[in-house]
């Protein structure tokens, strides 16, 4: 291996083969598939009509022990860590004590004393930082346990076809033991595209052999690899916003306008004001929640009779990139700009162009029409368009325990 | 060259010095339509950043030999890309470790991570965050650099429009900031550095470029301020980076002479200035060795300040305070450099054979008390006898530096005192020479057989060859008190001197050294803005 190589994950003998185009990404350090087709298609439908598997060894995972163990996660997170039971998982954000977001990830209660942590940036510094006068042990583990996430409606089917014990009971945010092809793995009902799916972690020295197993137990159901440009149009139909896309980690900020809260980013369900004790950014968050965010995340809606009649002026019919765009696009409301969109992209199950975009109140309340810029043949317009409430794709059968394997209708 | 006796050519503008300062303000005075006459002792323009050939074949960046402040607005404003300015990308540091292994900070954000947690998973991210912090703060100051440094004491209009601009720009900062800045001009890079990491030759390496070009130790407050001035020149997009220029930094002042020439400014060669011409009050030429005089109605000085104060001009047209702050201002030279021709390369222990690391500096600086105890031996008048070395390969960067297959091999090394012991004579430069080789032999075992030739400079040789006084690689230490309103002395920080119509502006005045260029172009337009 050359010097300046990046880090392959234990998948790589396996991913870097089965993409055609051979379109790699880089992701924390290491470099992973961003398609295995020539297009997006069957990645993408794959998710939302069949099942996807997608390496996601890259995220960050610490593991966090010790009898202060929920202290600490109490303390660094929003969420109220003491309260959550073994097997639960939580999603939340991190703050630092200006209440502004530095991270986001999953926590997840293993045993009483035994946490995982996942994030999208390095935390160790952090956890130590507040770990101070804890009795607990933080190991980074990111590079020692593969991750592999199963997405779809027949996730399930195809892990009760492979697993030693069903999964026909596993809530959604909620972890088992279990094993695949005879290796214990932990799996969670987790997900980054907002369809039924499971995240399953495993040493690395299993990894090959349940990939393996899982394509033999996936084949009849229409199994698909698939890489990070599929899930992304996936994760902003789910209306999840990405860390460096949809939001600047408030550390790697140069000004304050680049920061943001929880509450600006729709969390604030992830916010429990009414835990115990204090944690980092409890303050700034409680002044925050009393007055209201000055911004919010919300979902934008295209209009597609809108866009027929820009493109129309110039003789074309509309065109819209077949993939999730991440240049950042101005939002206004009678001329005047009033928020920007993060990330905009094509929904092939929606038959929509959906953008997650940031609006100033008063802007942000459902159902307020607003425009979005776009470029037409070089030349700038407005695109007109609604806020909507996010998720944009919200299938029953994401949240659903147990269901049938034959996926019903979804919810809009 | 051939010289004239003149009398009669009279000029605009003489500008004393053709190093990357003078020409700079050649340039800038001649582009507002001024008659420039730059008048450089020695027989090549450059300066300390000049590119000479030794060894047949052979160029060596003498002096200065890294690009990373020369501010961009210069090289947009004198087109120096038409005339040839290229700054190729230097994009790593290694640092080989005694016990076989190294510590490498590469140009990429992960494989540098990568390569720190290997070592501290800790220090990795307080990397990320320390250069974060860093680059803020740096961004924070900044905008002072370009500013003409009003002076605190004055009643002046200026002087108070100065001051509230910059005191609205230090409310703007957040608390936070200021107060990282109060501290950061305060500290030593040692507590600094201790705060953030825990990996010593991380520390030594980080601590390294807080004490190039001062007398002082990792340990010595102050030197802080030095590691942030450092990061001032990665901060801008375009720059980002150390550079080395094509055809090292002689390119660079080739290219500015270029510019100058391109837009009137005559440049005599082989032209020493003697004296600086004073009638009734006012500098009104310049005097050569040679006898040679030259008339102009401003003269501009972008030599050090000793020479520039104590050296061309009497005493009795300054006042005593001045010439009194002048001669308290510290030119210690700290820094010696070794050139080398090279059959082949280096072949370092810790990365064996060709590799990326020859691309880049390689730094001897295993901790921070390796270096704090090569600044003891300097303490008192030796040259260290493990010394900081900071190497770099122009030929891997710039072919064109070398013969097909060989080398040429640039080490600064820190310290070796102006005033050593005894005073430096050839068998110390010598001594100096081969400490340095046998140094550089315990990583890199090769060395020595690898060597076709060698030129070995001490600060002495400096001050003999490029006409530093002190041979400081700054023209005065960056030291907090003898930066910004006080470079290089009180109430004369603004590019004005005591005698009307004397002028100064080379790195011994604000903002300080580096092939930065910045006191130069601040320094013309400080001579345009008396004109009228």
């Amino acid at each position: 291996m050359s010097l300046l190589e990046l880090k392959r994950t234990p998948f790589h003998e396996r991913i870097s083969r089965l993409s055609l185009p051979q379109n790699f990404r880089r992701w924390a350090g290491y470099i992973t598939v961003g398609s295995y087709d020539l297009g997006l298609d069957r990645e993408y439908w794959a998710i939302r009509n069949a099942a996807a598997l997608i390496d996601v060894t890259p995220l960050m995972k610490y593991l966090i022990e010790g009898p202060d163990a929920a202290r600490l996660l109490h303390r660094i997170t929003t969420r109220d860590v003491l309260k959550m039971a073994v097997g639960q998982v939580y999603y939340t954000g991190w703050c630092d004590d200006e209440g502004k977001m530095l991270d986001d990830g999953t926590v997840s209660r293993l045993a009483e004393q035994r946490f995982r942590m996942t994030s999208a940036e390095p935390s160790l510094r952090w956890l130590a930082m507040n770990a101070v006068g804890m009795d607990v042990k933080v190991t980074e583990v990111t590079d020692q346990v593969a991750a592999l996430s199963l997405q779809g409606p027949k996730a399930r089917a195809i892990l009760n076809r492979c697993c030693g014990k069903s999964l026909d009971s596993l809530k959604y945010f909620r972890l088992m033991e279990n094993t695949l092809a005879g290796h214990a793995v932990t799996i969670s009902r987790t997900g980054y595209t907002g369809d039924l799916g499971f995240e399953i972690w495993m040493d690395n020295a299993d990894a090959l052999a349940i990939w393996d197993a899982l394509f033999v137990a996936g084949d009849d159901y229409g199994l698909a690899p698939c890489g990070i440009l599929a899930m992304d149009m996936a994760r902003v139909e789910a209306g999840l916003f990405m860390i460096e896309v949809d939001y600047n980690p408030a550390n790697h900020a140069w000004i304050d306008g680049q920061k943001s809260t929880p509450y600006e980013l729709g969390l604030d369900w992830a916010v429990s004001l009414d835990k115990e004790g204090y944690f980092v950014g409890r303050r700034a968050l409680e002044r925050e929640q009393r007055e209201g965010p000055a911004w919010k995340l919300m979902g934008l809606e295209i209009a597609w009779e809108g866009m027929e009649r820009i493109y129309a002026e110039v003789g074309l019919p509309p065109q819209i990139p077949a993939m999730a765009m991440r240049g950042s696009l101005p939002v206004t409301a009678g001329g005047q700009q009033v928020g920007y969109a993060s990330t905009s992209s094509w929904s092939p199950v929606l038959k929509k162009y959906i953008a997650l975009v940031h609006l100033q109140r008063p802007h942000y309340e459902p159902g307020t029409p607003l425009s979005m810029e776009i470029t037409v043949e070089h030349h700038r317009r407005q695109a007109p368009g609604t806020v909507v409430k996010l998720p944009f794709y919200d299938p029953e059968w994401k949240k659903a325990t147990p269901v049938a394997d034959k996926p019903r209708k979804a919810k809009k | 060259m051939s010289s004239t006796t003149v009398g009669t050519a009279r000029y605009d503008a003489i500008v004393i010095g053709a190093g990357h300062n003078g020409l700079i303000a050649a340039a800038y005075l001649a582009r507002a339509g001024k008659k420039v006459l730059v008048l450089e002792r020695r027989e090549i323009v450059g300066g300390a950043a000049v590119t000479e050939e030794i060894f047949p074949g052979y160029k060596f960046t003498e002096f200065s030999y890294v690009v990373s402040l020369l501010r961009p607005e210069i090289i947009r404003d004198l087109e120096l890309p038409r005339h040839g300015l290229k700054i190729l990308p230097l994009p790593s540091t290694v640092t080989p470790l005694a016990n076989g292994d190294y510590l490498a900070g590469w140009d990429d954000h992960d494989q540098t991570r990568r390569e720190i947690y290997r070592h501290s998973p800790r220090d990795a991210e307080a990397a990320d965050e320390y250069s974060r912090v860093m680059a803020r703060a740096a961004k924070a100051i900044k905008p002072v650099i370009g500013l003409v440094p009003p002076d605190p004491s004055s009643l002046s209009l200026r002087d108070l429009r100065g001051l509230l601009r910059l005191g609205a720009y230090a409310r703007s900062l957040s608390d936070k900031e200021l107060y990282r800045i109060a501290k950061l001009v305060t500290q030593s890079s040692a507590d600094l550095l201790n705060e953030w990491f825990e990996f010593d030759p991380l520390k030594g390496t980080k601590s390294a470029s807080g004490i190039i070009g001062t007398f002082l130790g990792p340990h010595s407050p102050g030197t802080a301020y030095v590691l942030l001035h450092h990061y001032m020149g990665e901060i801008d997009g375009a720059f980002r980076a150390w550079g080395f220029a094509k055809n090292g930094t002689g390119g660079v002042t080739a290219a500015i002479a270029s510019s100058a020439r391109a837009l009137g400014v005559e440049i005599r060669t082989n032209a020493a200035v003697k004296q600086v011409i004073v009638r009734n009050g006012r500098a009104a030429g310049v005097a050569l060795e040679n006898g040679d005089e030259f008339e102009a109605r401003v003269v501009m000085s972008a030599a050090d300040p000793k020479r520039t104060f104590l050296g061309f001009v009497e005493a009795k047209h300054f006042p005593d305070e001045f010439t009194q702050a002048i001669r308290a201002f510290r030119v210690r030279g700290s820094s010696g450099k070794v050139n080398i021709a090279l059959s082949e390369l280096p072949d370092f222990t810790c990365l064996p054979g060709p590799g990326p690391l020859h691309r880049g500096a390689i730094s001897i600086s295993p901790s921070m008390e390796y270096i704090e105890r090569a600044y003891d031996e300097a303490k008192y008048g030796q040259f260290s006898k493990r010394p900081y070395i900071d190497m770099v390969i122009p030929s891997m960067i710039d072919r064109d530096m070398a013969p097909p297959g060989q080398h040429v091999m640039s080490c600064f090394v820190q310290y070796a005192p102006y005033d050593i012991e005894g005073g430096w004579d050839d068998a110390k430069r010598d001594a100096f020479g081969e400490t340095v080789i046998s140094t550089i032999e315990q990583y890199a075992p090769n060395i020595r057989r690898a060597i076709v030739g060698m030129q070995v400079i001490t600060p002495k040789d400096i001050e003999r060859i490029a006409g530093i006084t002190g041979g400081n690689i700054f023209h005065g230490e960056l030291l907090l008190h003898q930066l910004f309103f006080l470079r290089p002395a009180p109430q004369w920080a603004d590019f004005r001197t005591p005698l009307p119509g004397y002028y100064f502006g080379a790195s011994g005045a604000h903002p300080g050294g580096g092939v930065m260029g910045a006191a130069g172009k601040l320094a013309a337009h400080e001579v345009l803005k008396d004109w009228k």
